[in-house]
């Protein structure tokens, strides 16, 4: 690390004396300030630098907002998702620790590094240093709180759980393993590039060290097709498109995604809640399905992603279109028929996992990391309780990870992730 | 990834205070700060020489002992008395686990001593090239005998003394003690935690304490000069060494003796493992002392 490396448009970023002192929250009488740009004066001060969201950089999404980044982001082509568990010993610790992670979340997502500081060679360097000359890959970090995070007493946060964070009920055909479920705390790093989203993971759990362990993690992929320029509704590994049918414009996220002033508990209004599923595919069983059963199993076609009849992707799906026999046109056991019955909203944000062979049968470890974001997990709930045991979909899927996070609104600049949480005590 | 040098930004930001109530900030700002590295190694190591004393006082004395027990395991094999050997084995060798930073400067020394098969079958040598205190380990848990094995034996001996005579010549510098502290740290998380360090005899555990003990003691001997830098540091260790050292008093029995390694269940070496990352992360950080 040299001067020379030193952002130029940054120490151009002169401050009013009044920004300074509020920043600092310092009232020194007969503080000079020279031709100094805000990050000299705060640290001179012991402070944690204010660190912004850099416009210039490339590919890069905004960090502070009235919602977290990740949500509404267009998805990107990859994710590294990390449930972790927390050994902070208070609440206190536990704020300080969103507060540390808060300007390396926005120096990530600008695409730099996480330190600032001078390199002394006898310590090991702060940013682990993989994602040095890539840009920021449109790097999105979602943070999430997970129930076992209030039940942990000496944080004395119980008061503070929103009724809707719950365990997930029972599903039938889950088969949840204890390696893939829950977590005190969610980071799901999303990125246009599968090592900028892992450094961040990696970079922020280590930071962390000492006050959080990983419980597991699921780094997952997309592929976008493009034509005539516009990139495509990407392809899950069954090779159906997949997100067609989502939550788009800021009513819909509304109504299905933000929580609204009243409807969650108050430090949730703008957040949301965050279901996360890994999703085993039996691609072997898949693999020897008839085109027509495939199909069949969806409710679409293969190849144009359409609705069963129809010829376009976005055509309506108009589910109650019968045959000359006066048969349903999608099957009734279909699982876009049988999701649509649900009558209830949710955006998924999912990405295609494949990690190597399962021991026991040599069958692929490959599927889906499925995410989706909700106002209520209730409504992720009555869906997956109408797929139940009818989707024909059941038979080439098992459900093998859980979690529910509630996910902060946004951070206002010059706060901190989950500001509202502490603000509530 | 850009990188900007929080050292420029303070040069060239050129700060001025004037009746600020912090003045250990003030002077850090001062337009004459270097940005580049401040390390240096002649005057640290000086500013250090008793710290470095009291590590090769501490190394001597684990040589010694080593070479002693060394001497009582030689003789229990070369007397056939396979419980006594059994029952040293794992002692003395936390003499040589504990000063391992010391030990690993002398390349042929080190395995003549402590290879393991796999070590040497990973560097094309077969088993013919095998000496030292596992394979013992070998004859006497797997083999259940020390017939055969007093060549051995006798080699192992000579060995220890030579080590033990040539550690009077090692350079101690900071740097070796504080790498030093972090590789026995890795020992731990590479072979203890898995069980392959003793794979015949089950005594990893020992191994496991003994590294912690060696990295602890670097510690112990540095944290009055870590404590200038960063006090918080030192709190943090301490608590981190606690951690380390409660989970494994778990499995410690009342003698001194540690449970064989097969008795740990997945949770367990699990929990060890966790423990022992979360130590290593601050100890990674020693080297602030000399900056
Ligand atoms: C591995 C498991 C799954 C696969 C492969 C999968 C695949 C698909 C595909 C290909 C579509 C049609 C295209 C689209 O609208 O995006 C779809 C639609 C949908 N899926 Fe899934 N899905 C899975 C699990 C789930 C789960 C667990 C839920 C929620 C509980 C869910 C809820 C939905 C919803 C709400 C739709 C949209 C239905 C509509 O058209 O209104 N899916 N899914």
């Amino acid at each position: 690390m040299s001067k020379t490396n030193v952002d130029e448009k940054f120490l151009d970023k002169k401050i009013t004396r009044r920004q300074m002192l509020k920043l600092t929250g310092v009232g020194v009488a007969g503080l000079a300030i020279g031709a100094s740009g805000l990050g000299g004066v705060l640290s001179a001060f012991g402070e944690e630098l204010f660190v912004d969201d850099d416009t210039t950089a490339t590919n890069k999404v905004n960090f502070y907002g009235k919602h977290q980044s990740g949500i509404a982001t267009a998805v990107q082509t990859n994710i590294y998702f990390a449930a972790l568990n927390v050994l902070v010993n208070s609440k206190q610790e536990l704020q300080e620790l969103f507060k540390m992670w808060t300007p390396l979340a926005i120096r990530m997502m600008n695409g730099e590094s996480i330190s600032m500081e001078k390199q002394n060679d006898l310590i090991p360097p702060k940013d682990t240093g993989e994602a040095q000359g890539l840009d920021a890959r449109n790097l999105s970090i979602t943070f999430g709180v997970g129930l076992s995070l209030f039940e942990k007493q000496e944080l004395g946060l119980a008061s503070l759980k929103p009724a809707e964070l719950k365990d997930l009920p029972h599903f039938p055909k889950d088969q949840l393993d204890e390696a893939y479920t829950g977590g005190d705390i969610c980071i799901q790093a999303c990125a246009d590039d599968p090592q900028v989203a892992f450094h961040a993971v990696r970079n922020l759990v280590r930071a962390a060290s000492g006050k959080v362990t990983i419980k597991w993690s699921q780094a997952g992929f997309n592929s976008f097709p493009v034509e005539k320029g516009k990139k495509q509704t990407p392809r899950n590994l069954f090779a159906f498109k997949d997100g067609t049918e989502n939550p788009s414009g800021e009513k819909d996220m509304n109504e299905v995604v933000w929580v609204q002033p009243g409807e969650s508990t108050s430090w949730m209004t703008s957040g949301t809640y965050l279901v996360v599923r890994r999703i085993q595919l039996h691609l072997e069983t898949w693999d020897r399905t008839s085109l027509k059963e495939q199909e069949k199993t969806f409710g679409r076609h293969r190849e144009s992603g359409a609705p069963l009849g129809k010829r376009n992707e976005f055509d309506g799906m108009e589910i109650e279109r019968k045959d000359e026999n006066g048969n349903y046109i999608v099957p009734e056991n279909s699982h876009v028929f049988l999701a649509k019955q649900a009558k209830a909203r949710i955006m998924r944000r999912s990405y295609s996992y494949s990690s190597g062979i399962i021991d026991s049968t040599g069958a692929y470890d490959a599927g889906l990391v499925f995410v989706s974001f909700q106002k209520d997990p209730e409504q992720f709930i009555k869906i997956q309780n109408a797929l139940g045991r009818l989707d024909k979909l059941n038979e080439y899927i098992t459900h093998r990870g859980s979690g529910v996070f509630a996910c902060f609104p946004g951070v206002k600049k010059g706060s901190y992730i989950g500001e509202a949480l502490f603000n509530t005590l | 990834m850009k990188t900007k040098s929080l050292f420029a930004i303070l040069i060239a930001g050129g700060v001025l205070m004037t009746g600020c109530n912090n003045s250990e900030d003030a002077k850090q700002v001062d337009s004459t700060v270097s940005t580049e590295k401040t390390t240096n190694n002649e005057t640290t190591n000086a500013n250090l020489q008793k710290e470095i004393d009291a590590y090769k006082v501490f190394a001597l004395d684990q040589l010694d002992q080593f070479t002693i027990e060394t001497e009582k395991f030689v003789q229990a094999v070369k007397a056939g008395d396979l419980e006594k050997a059994k029952e040293i084995y794992p002692h003395a060798r936390m003499y040589f686990e504990r000063s391992e930073p010391i030990a690993e400067s002398f390349g042929d020394l080190d395995p003549r001593i402590d290879a393991r098969l796999a070590d040497l079958e990973a560097e094309g040598q077969g088993e013919e090239s095998w000496t030292g205190y596992h394979k013992i380990e070998y004859g006497l848990w797997e083999e259940n005998t020390t017939k055969g094995y007093e060549a051995i034996a006798d080699q192992l001996l000579a060995d220890s003394k030579e080590l033990r005579a040539r550690v009077e010549t090692v350079d101690v510098t900071p740097e070796l003690m504080m790498t030093g502290a972090i590789d026995l740290l890795n020992e731990v998380s590479t072979s203890k935690i898995t069980g392959e360090e003793e794979i015949y005899s089950h005594t990893d555990l020992y191994d496991f304490k003994a590294n912690i003990e060696g990295a602890e003691k670097i510690f112990t001997i540095l944290e009055e000069q870590i404590s200038n830098k960063d006090p918080e540091l030192v709190k943090n260790l301490s608590d981190k060494f606690k951690t380390v050292n409660d989970l494994l008093a778990k499995f410690e029995t009342n003698d001194g003796n540690f449970v064989s390694y097969s008795q740990l269940t997945k949770e367990d070496t699990k929990q060890l493992a966790i423990a022992v990352n979360q130590l290593g992360e601050p100890l990674s950080q020693m080297g602030i002392i000399l900056e």
